[in-house]
């Protein structure tokens, strides 16, 4: 780990000041991905801001017909909420689904969808429930907000306070751990919204988390398997490493759709 | 005397929990990193990022220059202290008769790196963050040299040359057997059964990383190190005789608890070797601890072997001969025992369970710009393990024979058994085995499950592997004359206190695998002693003799039988004093559950009654006898052991994402006596995790500049809990007649049997057998297209 300055304000203001005027600062939530980085001394910041100690940024409460749920909950907060459990229930069992217990008792809704790993679970739950995403300044809906690998529309100086989850009819999510990493090497979130089907990928494309087209015109028509049963992915624009190939990734987001609309159906 | 009686006393078979548990599960085990020397500084190893690079220069003046910065030592001080290379232990000879080829191994390069992670520089600071930094600012100007990385392209004409003495990058050219006998046996076969395979090159992984630290004293001019070492006294000698530390007399090593080796630990590594030198030149005790990502690095790694394989078989399908040529990594530099590993630690191991008139193996050794590789869980026998079980089956398939006949019908059925790869196998019964081994996996019932898979869409494989492997590692003259540096006995020494409990100081070493418990169970039953009234010491060259360490599951067998002759000449000794208190003849005296009574009579006396005695002297002539209680010995196997078995691997593959679930896994076991069964098994569950890993999902991967692209657990696939089923596990028992407690060893076993057995599965459910390790999904999901594309073209 190299040298750094630590922040610790206690009002969302202050934190939104320091991240302006402060030298290369970074943003800690729950630091599942930022601490390993620094340990391994792959990042130098200039300083830390840690949210932690900013008062109401945690809460999960219903907005309407569905969910808001707060930038800082833990993973294991969304997993065991009764409140998400009875209303998305595809979204506590994505939570309860990404890491390990340490992770989901550290890591944050807010640093993982601020991230935005092309590997994580929370961008394509975003994305699959077309949620908006609140921050200090805006409300960007999910389309938007995801930009590419590991990047947002989020602004320098801009914080993610929280995320508005529309309730949908119908959702399921299935994904295709890593076998070394145990990170999403295809991860699907199916949603039968009031406006239609919606399909969000993660951990294959190569620009990150992105809605399957194809996938969500056929399901729209007619929600049930034998929708998508013949559809192959294009696999052009998917990742291809050690792990696999894209012609395999296409392949496991297919077989991982099918097993997210079987759990939406159940 | 109550604590005397046998009801106190814990049997040889007894399945007692782990003494040292206690310790490890409260948090009290103490590992190397845990301990602290007053005044330590901690180093930090610059590492090459370069597969192959000359140093033109390397200038450390500015990073001297840095923040608590104590001292940055480089080849050139290496040198002026005239610090011997880093050795390899056990020559080769190769077909011609010449000697291997050992390029020269600095603990800190001299001109050349020849691996990404080999060692440039260390860095000795305050603090491990200032080291890091100082490291950083070190300038070193390299000249990149081409790599060669992959095992196939290392002979090859024009590939890069690693070492001036190794042409063509050959270390040696090597064979065993008779190679007249193999031809005829193939110009007489009616079927020869072709393989090719790779055996996956592994990264050991043990929990606990490695760690050092040196302490030089002044005052004495002596050296203490502390290391995550198998095997400290060897690491003692080779420090002292070949690297020139200190004479041994002048150098204490210490491998307190460490936490797990795997064979990573055997070996004498650079950074132990400079944390030792370096704390004389600075003047401070330097400690060292590996991180996750420097292990992958530079730990040995195990396996990496190509081979081609032919199997001669009669008309009714018994093997007439194999013919085996194998090409070994040795990595950039020859580690510790490294040549002894893809030879005779591999070749002799070729006839398996199988009656083979005639085998011949060739194997060439090269070197490439990789991490060294060197013995790990196995070391040699489960490649030639994963080689005979793989052709084995393959023979049975193409002959359209049951996979347990074919091997019923070559098994070796009389012992002694010569076969013609030197091994001498003493006892075995392989058919108990399969049977048994068949019995519990349901073997019968397999094809009934089979159709069952199918109607859920699962492609269903049974798999056998009937492995054995040589253990108890090994006669010293047998060794010598094959090529060992050293002599593989071992050392016990047994100390009686006045009140009657027992230390016993072992040269073994246990770093996972219970000697505290098991040893400790040798001695209460031996002596009718409790279990808790037996210390075992050990990983000390202070405290305990000269000792060769835990490796090649030989602690039971070899250790332990040092131990059984030490308790001897205690029980003869006692004897004597006991029949001097009793007032009889030294022949009528009898000792049996930890009583010497006089034959025929009701008078006797307990152990610790004699034990007080012999210390106190006074009912003896010390003339005669000498006071105390105290013996030592060595012991030096006769032969190797030979633990044997059959291993049934049962999985199920989804064809839509490639995912092989093992549903079942066997394992019947012979591993002569057993001490403690519940350890045992737990040995077992550990090897066969390890080999399913190598099966499945292990593999360290370069790429083809000689980057590690397989650095981290991000990329590294481990196995995990949910990649196992619950395991069926079963004993048979033939005695070993090669020593006296009839051990066999259990610690590799699993390790060696399960990658055959998990591949024969698959390949019988794919159809096809062209699956090399690891069978990842997304291989098996590759071939299931590959071959869904021939059924369709065909259609």
């Amino acid at each position: 780990m190299y040298a750094f300055d630590y922040q610790r304000p206690s009002a969302l203001d202050e934190a939104v000041a320091l991240l302006r005027d402060l030298d290369e600062p970074k943003v800690l939530a729950g630091g599942q991905t930022l601490l390993p980085t620094l340990k391994q001394r792959l990042a130098q910041p200039g300083s830390l801001v840690d949210l932690s100690r900013i008062p109401g940024l945690s809460g999960i409460e219903r907005r309407g017909e569905g969910l808001f749920i707060g930038a800082m909950a833990r993973h294991a907060q969304v997993a065991t909420s009764p409140l998400v459990q009875e209303v998305i229930p595809a979204l506590a069992e994505l939570a309860g689904m990404i890491g390990d217990p340490a992770v989901r008792n550290r890591g944050t809704l807010g640093g993982s969808i601020a991230n935005n790993d092309p590997t994580a679970d929370y961008p394509a739950a975003c994305l699959g429930l077309g949620a908006s995403i609140v921050t200090n300044a805006r409300t960007l809906v999910a389309d938007d907000f995801f930009t590419g690998l590991f990047e947002t529309a989020l602004g320098e100086d801009e914080l993610v306070v929280g995320v508005e989850f529309p309730a949908p009819a119908r959702a399921g999510y299935a994904k295709f751990r890593n076998p070394a990493s145990r990170y999403a090497m295809a991860g699907a979130f199916v949603a039968q919204m009031a406006d239609g089907v919606r399909v969000a990928i993660t951990g294959a494309g190569q620009g990150g988390v992105f809605r399957w087209a194809e996938a969500e015109e056929a399901l729209h028509a007619d929600f049930r398997p034998e929708s998508i049963a013949e559809l192959t992915l294009d696999a052009s624009d998917i990742m291809s490493d050690l792990h696999g190939s894209a012609d395999y990734r296409a392949q496991l987001v297919k077989v991982m759709t099918l097993r997210a609309l079987v759990a939406a159906l159940r | 005397m109550n604590a005397n009686t046998a009801s106190n006393v814990t049997p040889i078979g007894a399945a007692v929990r782990r003494k040292e548990d206690h310790r490890f599960i409260t948090g009290k085990g103490r590992y190397t990193d845990d301990l602290h020397r007053p005044g330590e500084a901690q180093a930090y190893f610059l590492r090459s990022p370069h597969a192959h690079a000359r140093i033109r220069s390397l200038d450390t003046a500015e990073a001297a220059a840095m923040p608590g910065v104590v001292a940055i030592l480089t080849g050139a001080e290496l040198a002026e202290d005239k610090v011997g290379d880093l050795i390899c232990g056990w020559m080769i000879h190769s077909v011609d008769g010449s000697p291997m080829r050992m390029g020269s191994h600095p603990a800190l390069a001299k001109d050349t790196v020849r691996y990404v992670g080999d060692h440039v520089a260390v860095v000795i600071a305050e603090t491990l963050n200032q080291a890091k930094d100082a490291a950083a600012a070190i300038a070193v100007d390299y000249e990149v040299l081409p790599a060669v990385s992959d095992l196939a392209q290392a002979q090859a004409e024009g590939a890069p040359q690693l070492h001036e003495v190794a042409p063509r990058n050959v270390v040696f050219a090597w064979e065993l057997g008779d190679k007249d006998a193999t031809d005829t046996a193939f110009a007489n076969a009616a079927h020869v059964i072709p393989i090719d395979v790779v055996n996956n090159r592994l990264a050991p992984n043990p929990i606990e990383p490695r760690a050092a630290i040196g302490d030089y004293d002044s005052g004495d001019d002596a050296f203490t190190l502390w290391t995550t070492s198998q095997n400290p006294h060897l690491a003692r000698l080779v420090l002292s005789a070949f690297v020139g530390i200190a004479p041994e007399n002048k150098l204490r090593v210490i491998a307190p608890d460490v936490g797990g080796g795997f064979g990573s630990k055997i070996f004498i590594y650079a950074e132990e070797t400079v944390c030792a030198w370096a704390s004389k030149r600075v003047g401070r005790p330097v400690k060292w601890t590996c991180d996750r990502s420097e292990a992958f690095l530079c730990d040995a790694h195990g396996r990496d072997h190509i081979t081609h394989a032919e199997l001669a078989l009669d008309p009714a399908g018994r093997i007439l001969g194999f013919r085996v040529k194998t090409t070994a990594n040795m990595g950039a530099y020859l580690s510790t025992f490294a040549s002894s590993i893809p030879t005779y630690l591999y070749a002799t191991l070729l006839s398996g369970q199988y009656d083979i008139p005639a085998i011949h193996c060739h194997v060439d050794a090269v070197y490439t710009n990789t991490a060294p590789v060197d013995a790990y869980r196995g070391a040699g026998r489960p490649e030639a393990t994963f080689l005979v079980e793989r052709i084995v089956e393959i023979a049975a398939r193409t002959l359209k024979m049951d996979s347990a006949a074919f091997r019923r019908l070559n098994f070796v059925t009389s012992f002694p058994h010569q076969t013609p790869v030197i091994m001498n196998y003493d006892a075995g019964d392989y058919a108990a085995s399969l049977d048994k081994a068949l019995e519990l996996a349901d073997y019968a019932g397999f094809p009934a499950r089979k159709t069952e898979a199918e109607r859920r869409g699962k492609l269903r494989g049974i798999g056998l592997s009937n492995y054995i492997e040589a253990c108890g590692i090994a006669p010293s003259a047998a060794v010598g004359s094959l090529g060992a540096g050293v002599g593989l006995w071992e050392s016990a020494e047994v100390r009686v206190n006045p009140t009657g409990n027992v230390e016993v100081l072992t040269g073994s070493h246990s770093h996972g695998q219970g000697h505290e418990t098991t040893f400790a169970q040798l001695v209460s039953s031996r002596l009718g002693i409790p279990m808790d009234q037996v210390s075992i010491v050990h990983g000390d060259t202070d405290k305990v003799q000269f000792g060769m360490g835990t490796y090649g599951s030989r602690s039971g067998a070899v250790g332990m039988s040092a131990i059984v002759k030490a308790l001897d000449k205690v029980e003869a000794k006692a004897k004597k004093i006991a029949a001097h208190m009793l007032e009889a003849a030294e022949g009528d005296i009898e000792f049996k559950d930890g009583r010497f009574s006089v034959a025929g009579t009701d008078r006797w006396l307990g152990f610790a009654e004699v034990a007080l005695n012999a210390y106190v002297a006074h009912k003896f002539p010390t003339s005669e006898i000498e006071p105390g209680l105290k013996e030592g010995a060595f012991y030096d196997p006769t032969n190797f052991t030979f633990p044997a078995g059959c291993h049934v691997c049962e999985v199920e593959i989804d064809p839509d994402t490639g995912v092989t679930q093992i549903v079942n896994f066997t394992a019947v076991d012979d591993f002569g006596v057993v001490i403690n069964p519940m350890i045992v098994e737990g040995q077992v569950h550990g090897g066969i995790a390890q080999g399913v890993g190598q099966a499945l999902m292990e593999s360290v991967h370069y790429d083809a500049d000689g980057q590690l692209v397989t650095g981290s657990f991000m990329d590294y696939t481990m196995p995990r809990a949910e990649n196992l089923p619950s395991f069926r596990i079963g004993l048979t028992q033939t005695r070993c007649p090669s020593n006296p407690l009839g051990i066999k060893g259990c610690g590799e076993a699993g390790a060696i049997a399960a990658p055959p057995a998990v591949i024969n599965a698959i390949t019988m459910a794919l159809g096809t057998e062209d699956v090399s390790m690891p069978a990842t999904p997304a291989k098996v999901w590759q071939i299931i297209q590959a071959w869904r594309a021939v059924a369709q073209a065909a259609e």
